[in-house]
C-alpha cells in the first residue's frame, strides 16, 4: 500500500483533538447521558489512532486492536446503561453532581 | 530460758491473729482470756528470762531465719537481748498487761471488743519486736507496725470521721519521721554494709571520726523517725489528737510504749549519735524546746485527755534532754517511770471519763475526791509522780536528768564553735528544764484540784470494777516505788560521771515541783489568781488561746503543707496530660476532616483532579528527561 | 516441650471453654477455671522434677532451665524458642496464679456471653505466658500482640460506661508502641545481616551484636517507650487509669497484676541486656520518670472519687519504683524490682477485686457515695485494710521488701533520686488512707443492705494475703530463683551499666 493520503502526525493529532473533546466533554458535562457519549468519543479516538499507527507500520495488529476496543466500548455502553437507569432509577436525576453517595 | 524468747512476741501475735479470724464470734470471755491472758502469759515469760538473765549479763542473740539474702544484704529474723531490751520489754509487756485487765472491763459494752483485742495485741507484738530486734530492718518492722496499730486503735470507732482524720494525721505525720529513719536505714547500709546494730555501731566507730559529715546525716535521718514517733518538734502535733482512741490505748500506746520508741532507737544507737556531738546537742534542744511548749500547751487545755497528751510530749522531751546531754541510762529511767506514772494517769482518766458518761472537759467535773476515791488517790500518786514530788519515782528520774544537764559542759563541737556558741549550754538547760518542772507541777496538780476538789458539776453513775482498779492499785505502787529501783544499763551505755554538784543546785531542783503545786493550790483551788490582771486581759486571752492551741502549729502546717497539697491534687485531678495526647487526636481528626473534604463523591472533581495529577506527573517525568 | 504445652492448654483451653458454653452459662467460667488451675499444677510438677542442671543456651550464662527450639521461618532466622529461667518462672506462676483468681472474680458479674469473656481472659493469659517464655524476638513480638487482642475486646465488650473510648486508648497507646518495638526489632535484625550475612531473631544471638552507640541509642528507646508503655510509666500512662477503671473486674486484675509486668519484664530482659551502654547514658532519665512517676501517680490517686481510679494511679506509683529498680542495675534494686512485681500484682488484683465487689453491690464506684461500708461488710472492710496497708508499703508484706530493696540499691547509685523517691511512702499513706476512710470508715448509711464477701472471695483473698505476708516474711525462695539470672544479666553487661 503506497500513497498513504494523509500523513500520520495529521491523523494523530485529530485522535488527540478527539480525546481531548471526549475528556473535556467528560469533565465539564454533568449528564450521564452526555458522560457516556463522551466516552465513546475518547475510546473512538484512541482508536483512530491505533488504526493511523497500523497502517503507517503496514500492520495488522492496529485493526485487531481497534475491533477489542469496538467490542469493549460495547460491553462499556451496556453496564453504562445499566447504570444510567439505575442512577435514573435512585437519584430521580441524571445530573451526576448530585449522585454524592461515595462522600460517605 | 533464754531460747524461748521468740514466745515472748509470738504469744501476743498468735492471740491477735486468732481474734482477728475468729473475727468477733468467740464470747466474750474467751476473748478477755486471750487478749489479756497472752500479754500475761508474755509478762511471765519476761520475768523468767529477765531473772535468768540478771544472772549472765551477756548480750543474747538468736536468728530465727535469714529474712533475706543478696549479696551482702543479710537481715536476718534475729533478736538481741540486752539489758536495755529486758528493760523495755518489762515495761511492754508488764503495763501491758495491766492495761489489758483494765480494757476488759473498760471496753465491756463495745460492741468490737474482739477487733479491740486483736489490735491492742498486734500492738504489743509489733512493739516488742521493736526493741528486741537485732537489726535496723527488723526494728523497722516493729517501728511501723506499732505505727499501723497505733493508726488502727485512734480510729477504732470508725463511726465518727473525727477519728478516721486524727488516727490518719498520727500516722502521716509518723510515716513522715519514717521515711527520714528509712533514708538513714539506706544511708547505713551503703556505707557500712550492715544494718545489725552492734556490728554496724562497731564499724561506724571504726570508720568515721568524731564530727564527720557521714554519721552527723545517718544520725539526723534517725533523728527525723525519732522526732516522729515520740512525738516532738516539730512532728508532735498528732499526738494530742490521738487521743480520739479509748482511753487504753492512749495509756498504752501514746504514754507508756510507743511515743518512746525514739528514745529507745537513739538509746539503742547512741555509739552513732557519739560520733555525731551537733546532733547530740540538736536532740538536747529539741528536747528542751518542746517540753516547754508543750507543758505552755497543756497549762490551757480544758480536756483532761489533752492535757495529758500535752504532758506526755513534754515528758519525753525530757527524755530527749537527757539523750542529748548524754545521760543515756537517766533518760532511760525516766522512760520507765514515766511509763508507770503516765499509765497510771491515763488509766485513771479513763476511769473518770468511764464513770462519767463519757465526759472529757475538766471543768464539767470536779469534787469527785469523795465520790471516786480509788481514782483520787490513784490520780493523786500519778499527778506527784509526774510533778516530780519528792521520793516518788518521777523525782528519781528527774532529778538525774536535770543534774546531767546541768553537767554538761558543751558545746565543745565544732560546729557549734563556728557559730558562735562558745558558752557552756549546761546550765540554760537546767534552767529551762526547771522551769518545765514548775509548769508540770502547776498543770498536773491544775488537774487534780479542778477535777476532784471544788464543786461537782456531773455525778458518776458506776464505779470502777476491780478489773479496773487492780491495774490502777499495781500501777500506784509502782508510781511510789518505781524509783528505787537501779536500772541495770550499765553496761549497755558508756560510764556516766557521778554527780557533784552543789548542794544548792540539788535544793532548788527539789524546791521547784513544790512551789509548782504551792500555785496550783493557790491559783485553782484557794482561787486566789493574782496574775487575773494578765490572764483577763486581751493580750493574755490571746496568749492563753494561742497556748491552747498548741502554739497554733497545726494551723501552720495546714496552710503551708495540707491544703496546698490538696489544692495541687484537685488542681490536676483532671489529668492534664491527657490534654497532650488529645491534642495529637485533634491533630488527626482535624487533618482527617481536610482531607476527607477532597472526597467529595463527586465523579467530575475526581475526573478533573486526576487529570491535573496525570498531567503533572507526565510534565514532571517530561521535566526530567 | 513443657513451655509449648503451657501455652497451647490455654490456647486450646480459651475455645474450650468457649464451645462449652452451650451447656449452660455457667459452664465456660468452671471450665476455664480448671484449665488455668490445671496449667498451674502442670507447670509446678513439671518444673519441680527437672532433672538437669541450670544449663547456658548461646552464649548467655548458665541459667536456663528449659530450652525448646522449633525452626519457623529458617529463611529470616525465625525460630519458634522458648526458654524458661528462675525470672520467667516466677512471672509465669504469678500469671496462672492470678489468672485463677481472676475467673474467680468474676463469679459474680453477671456478663453476657459468658464462654467468649473466658475464652478472651484464657488467651490473654496464654499471649502473656508466651511473652514470658519467648526468647525469639519475631515470637516475642507475636506473644506481645496476641495478649493485647482479647484484652481489648474484654474492656470493649464487657466494660463499664465508658468503654469504647478506654479500650480504643488502650489499643492505640499499646499497638503504636509495639509498632516502635517491631522496627527496633526488624532493624536489629538487618544488622545482625549486615554484620554476619545472616538474618537473625535470636535473643542470644543479637545480645553479641556490636552496634554503634548512635543506632543502638535509638534502638533502645523504641525497645524502652514499649515497655514503659506498658509499665505505665510517667508520661505514657494515661491509658492506664481509663482501661483499669472500665474494664470489668477479670480485666482489671490481669491487667493491672499481669500485663503490666511485662512492660517490667520487657525491660529487665531486652532493653538493658541488648544495649547496656545506651541503657546506662538514658539512665538518669528513665530514672526521674520513675520518680515523677511515683509521686504523680500518689498525688492523683489522692485526688479520684473513683475507687478503681484510684487503684489504677497507685499502680502508676508502684510501677515508678519497678523503673527505678531496673536501672539502678544493681543485685539489690533488681531483686526489689521483681519483687514489687510479684507483689504489686496481688496487691492491686485484689483491690481491684474489691473495688469490683463494690461496684456490683452499691452500683458506683465513687467513694463519695460510700462510708461506713466497714458497719456492713466487715470481712470486706479488714480485707480492703490489709491491702491498703500492703499497697503503702507495711513492712512485713511484699510490697515494702519490694521498695525497701528497690530504694535501698537505688541509694548506692544516686542519693538524693532516692530521697526524692521515698516521698512517695509518705504519699502512698495518704492515698491509702483516705481511701479507707472514704469507703469504709465514717458513719454507716442504711441504703446499703449488702452482703459481705462469701466463702469463695475469702478463698481467693486468703490465698493473696498469705501469698503477701509469705513474700514479706519470707521472700527468700524468690530472690534464690532469681539471683542466678540477675547475677548473669549483671555479669553481662559488666562495663555497661554500673
Amino acid at each position: 500500500m503506497d500513497g498513504l493520503a494523509i500523513p500520520l502526525n495529521h491523523v494523530l493529532i485529530v485522535a488527540t483533538l478527539l480525546f481531548i473533546t471526549g475528556l473535556a466533554g467528560l469533565m465539564f458535562r454533568r449528564n450521564v447521558i452526555f458522560i457516556l457519549m463522551a466516552l465513546e468519543v475518547m475510546l473512538n479516538s484512541a482508536g483512530l489512532a491505533f488504526v493511523a499507527a497500523g497502517t503507517a507500520w503496514q500492520q495488522a495488529d492496529g485493526q485487531v486492536i481497534f475491533m477489542l476496543i469496538l467490542a469493549v466500548a460495547a460491553a462499556e455502553v451496556s453496564v453504562g446503561l445499566g447504570l444510567v437507569l439505575q442512577i435514573q432509577r435512585r437519584f430521580r436525576t441524571l445530573d451526576m453532581d448530585r449522585a454524592t453517595r461515595l462522600n460517605s | 530460758m533464754l531460747n524461748y524468747v521468740w514466745l515472748i512476741p509470738l504469744l501476743p501475735f498468735i492471740s491477735s491473729v486468732l481474734l482477728i479470724l475468729t473475727a468477733g464470734r468467740l464470747p466474750r470471755k474467751l476473748i478477755a482470756v486471750f487478749g489479756a491472758g497472752s500479754v500475761g502469759l508474755a509478762a511471765l515469760l519476761v520475768f523468767a528470762i529477765g531473772l535468768q538473765f540478771m544472772q549472765t549479763q551477756t548480750p543474747y542473740s538468736v536468728q530465727l531465719w535469714t529474712w533475706m539474702d543478696i549479696g551482702d544484704f543479710t537481715p536476718g529474723f534475729s533478736f538481741y537481748i540486752d539489758q536495755l531490751s529486758i528493760v523495755m520489754m518489762s515495761i511492754i509487756t508488764g503495763v501491758g498487761f495491766l492495761i489489758h485487765l483494765y480494757s476488759t472491763e473498760f471496753m465491756q459494752h463495745d460492741s468490737d471488743y474482739s477487733r479491740y483485742f486483736a489490735y491492742m495485741n498486734m500492738f504489743v507484738a509489733a512493739m516488742l519486736i521493736l526493741v528486741m530486734a537485732d537489726n535496723l530492718l527488723l526494728l523497722y518492722l516493729g517501728w511501723e507496725g506499732v505505727g499501723v496499730c497505733s493508726y488502727l486503735l485512734v480510729g477504732f470507732w470508725y463511726k465518727d470521721a473525727a477519728n478516721g482524720a486524727a488516727s490518719r494525721k498520727a500516722f502521716i505525720v509518723t510515716r513522715i519521721g519514717d521515711t527520714a529513719m528509712a533514708l538513714g536505714l539506706f544511708l547505713l547500709f551503703t556505707e557500712l554494709r550492715t544494718l545489725q546494730i552492734q556490728p554496724m555501731l562497731e564499724a561506724a566507730n571504726n570508720t568515721w571520726a568524731i564530727g564527720d559529715i557521714m554519721p552527723a546525716i545517718a544520725a539526723l535521718l534517725l533523728l527525723g523517725g525519732a522526732l516522729g514517733k515520740s512525738a516532738q518538734l516539730p512532728l508532735h502535733t498528732w499526738l494530742p489528737d490521738a487521743m480520739a482512741g479509748p482511753t487504753p490505748v492512749s495509756a498504752l500506746i501514746h504514754a507508756a510504749t510507743m511515743v518512746t520508741a525514739g528514745v529507745y532507737l537513739i538509746a539503742r544507737t547512741h555509739g552513732l549519735f557519739l560520733l555525731a556531738p551537733d546532733v547530740l546537742m540538736l536532740v538536747a534542744i529539741i528536747g528542751l524546746a518542746t517540753l516547754l511548749i508543750a507543758a505552755f500547751a497543756a497549762l490551757n487545755q480544758t480536756d483532761i485527755k489533752r492535757i495529758l497528751a500535752y504532758s506526755t510530749i513534754s515528758q519525753i522531751g525530757y527524755m530527749f534532754l537527757a539523750l542529748g546531754v548524754g545521760a543515756w541510762s537517766a533518760s532511760i529511767f525516766h522512760l520507765m517511770t514515766h511509763a508507770f506514772f503516765k499509765a497510771l494517769l491515763f488509766l485513771a482518766a479513763g476511769a473518770v471519763i468511764h464513770c462519767l458518761h463519757h465526759q472529757h472537759n475538766i471543768f464539767k467535773m470536779g469534787g469527785l475526791r469523795g465520790k471516786l476515791p480509788i481514782v483520787f488517790w490513784s490520780f493523786l500518786i500519778g499527778s506527784a509522780a509526774l510533778a516530780a514530788l519528792p521520793f516518788t519515782s518521777g523525782f528519781f528520774s528527774k532529778d538525774q536528768i536535770l543534774l546531767s544537764a546541768f553537767e554538761m559542759h558543751g558545746p565543745a563541737t565544732s560546729f557549734a564553735s563556728n557559730i558562735g556558741l562558745n558558752f557552756n549550754l549546761g546550765p540554760w538547760l537546767w534552767a529551762g528544764g526547771l522551769l518545765g518542772a514548775l509548769l508540770t507541777a502547776i498543770y498536773s496538780f491544775r488537774l487534780v484540784f479542778i477535777v476532784f476538789f471544788g464543786e461537782s458539776h456531773t455525778e458518776p453513775d458506776k464505779q470502777p470494777g476491780w478489773r479496773m482498779a487492780t491495774p490502777l492499785a499495781l500501777l500506784c505502787v509502782m508510781s511510789l516505788i518505781g524509783g528505787w529501783f537501779a536500772l541495770p544499763l550499765a553496761n549497755v551505755f558508756p560510764p556516766s560521771a557521778e554527780h557533784h554538784v552543789s548542794y544548792l543546785i540539788e535544793g532548788i531542783s527539789i524546791a521547784i515541783p513544790l512551789i509548782g503545786v504551792l500555785l496550783a493550790w493557790l491559783i485553782y483551788y484557794k482561787k486566789i489568781n493574782s496574775f487575773s490582771f494578765f490572764t483577763d486581759s486581751s493580750n493574755g486571752q490571746a496568749l492563753r488561746r494561742f497556748w491552747k492551741s498548741g502554739w497554733a502549729i497545726d494551723r501552720l502546717y495546714n496552710s503551708v503543707l495540707v491544703s496546698p497539697y490538696i489544692a495541687i491534687a484537685n488542681a490536676m485531678r483532671g489529668e492534664w496530660l491527657d490534654k497532650i495526647y488529645h491534642g495529637v487526636v485533634s491533630i488527626c481528626v482535624g487533618s482527617h476532616q481536610l482531607l476527607s473534604n477532597s472526597q467529595s463523591g463527586k465523579i467530575r472533581w475526581y475526573l478533573i483532579s486526576m487529570v491535573f495529577g496525570l498531567i503533572v506527573l507526565v510534565s514532571i517525568l517530561g521535566w526530567a528527561n | 516441650m513443657i513451655m509449648l504445652t503451657l501455652i497451647l492448654v490455654l490456647l486450646i483451653g480459651g475455645a474450650v471453654s468457649w464451645w462449652s458454653e452451650r451447656f449452660g452459662s455457667n459452664t465456660p467460667r468452671l471450665c476455664a477455671l480448671a484449665i488455668v488451675v490445671a496449667d498451674l499444677i502442670y507447670l509446678l510438677v513439671a518444673t519441680s522434677s527437672l532433672s538437669t542442671e541450670p544449663f547456658a543456651i548461646g552464649a548467655s550464662a548458665p541459667t536456663w532451665l528449659l530450652s525448646y527450639q522449633l525452626d519457623w521461618i529458617p529463611r529470616f532466622g525465625i525460630s519458634l524458642h522458648l526458654a524458661m529461667d528462675g525470672l520467667s518462672l516466677i512471672l509465669i506462676t504469678l500469671t496462672l496464679v492470678l489468672g485463677a483468681i481472676a475467673i474467680i472474680s468474676s463469679w459474680n458479674e453477671k456478663n453476657q456471653r459468658q464462654g467468649f469473656f473466658q475464652a478472651n481472659i484464657l488467651w490473654t493469659l496464654a499471649g502473656v505466658v508466651g511473652v514470658f517464655l519467648a526468647v525469639d524476638l519475631f515470637l516475642f513480638f507475636l506473644f506481645w500482640e496476641v495478649m493485647l487482642v482479647p484484652m481489648y475486646l474484654l474492656i470493649a465488650i464487657w466494660g463499664h460506661e465508658g468503654r469504647a473510648y478506654a479500650s480504643m486508648k488502650f489499643f492505640i497507646f499499646t499497638q503504636l508502641s509495639g509498632l516502635l518495638m517491631l522496627v527496633a526489632i526488624l532493624l536489629l535484625a538487618k544488622l545482625h545481616h549486615s554484620a554476619t550475612g545472616v538474618y537473625s531473631f535470636s535473643y542470644f544471638e543479637l545480645l553479641n551484636l556490636d552496634i554503634d552507640s548512635n543506632t543502638a541509642y535509638w534502638l533502645m528507646l523504641g525497645f524502652f517507650i514499649a515497655f514503659v508503655v506498658k509499665l505505665p510509666s510517667f508520661p505514657f500512662h494515661t491509658w492506664l487509669p481509663d482501661a483499669h477503671t472500665q474494664a470489668p473486674t477479670a480485666g482489671s486484675v490481669i491487667l493491672a497484676g499481669i500485663l503490666l509486668k511485662t512492660g517490667a519484664y520487657g525491660l529487665i530482659r531486652f532493653t538493658v541486656p541488648l544495649f547496656p551502654n545506651a541503657a546506662l547514658e538514658f539512665a538518669p532519665i528513665a530514672m526521674t520518670l520513675g520518680v515523677a512517676g511515683i509521686i504523680y501517680g500518689a498525688v492523683m490517686a489522692f485526688s479520684q472519687s473513683d475507687f478503681k481510679r484510684l487503684v489504677a494511679y497507685s499502680s502508676v506509683s508502684h510501677m515508678g519504683f519497678v523503673l527505678l529498680g531496673v536501672f539502678a542495675w544493681n543485685a539489690l534494686a533488681l531483686q526489689g524490682a521483681v519483687m514489687q512485681m510479684v507483689a504489686h500484682g496481688f496487691s492491686t488484683a485484689a483491690l481491684f477485686m474489691i473495688a469490683g465487689a463494690l461496684q456490683q453491690r452499691l452500683h458506683t464506684r465513687d467513694m463519695n457515695k460510700m462510708g461506713g461500708l466497714w458497719h456492713h461488710m466487715p470481712r470486706m472492710g479488714a480485707v480492703a485494710l490489709f491491702f491498703a496497708l500492703a499497697s503503702l508499703g507495711l513492712p512485713g508484706l511484699g510490697n515494702f521488701v519490694a521498695e525497701f530493696l528497690v530504694l535501698v540499691g537505688l541509694f548506692a547509685v544516686s542519693p538524693w533520686t532516692t530521697a526524692v523517691a521515698a516521698l512517695g511512702l509518705i504519699t502512698a499513706a495518704i492515698y491509702s488512707l483516705i481511701m479507707m476512710q472514704k469507703a469504709f470508715y465514717g458513719q454507716p448509711s442504711s441504703e446499703f443492705e449488702v452482703d459481705d464477701f462469701a466463702i469463695l472471695d475469702m478463698a481467693a483473698m486468703g490465698v493473696m494475703i498469705i501469698a503477701l505476708i509469705g513474700l514479706g516474711l519470707y521472700p527468700q525462695p524468690v530472690f534464690d530463683l532469681v539471683q542466678p539470672v540477675i547475677d548473669a544479666l549483671l555479669a553481662a553487661t559488666m562495663g555497661g551499666a554500673l
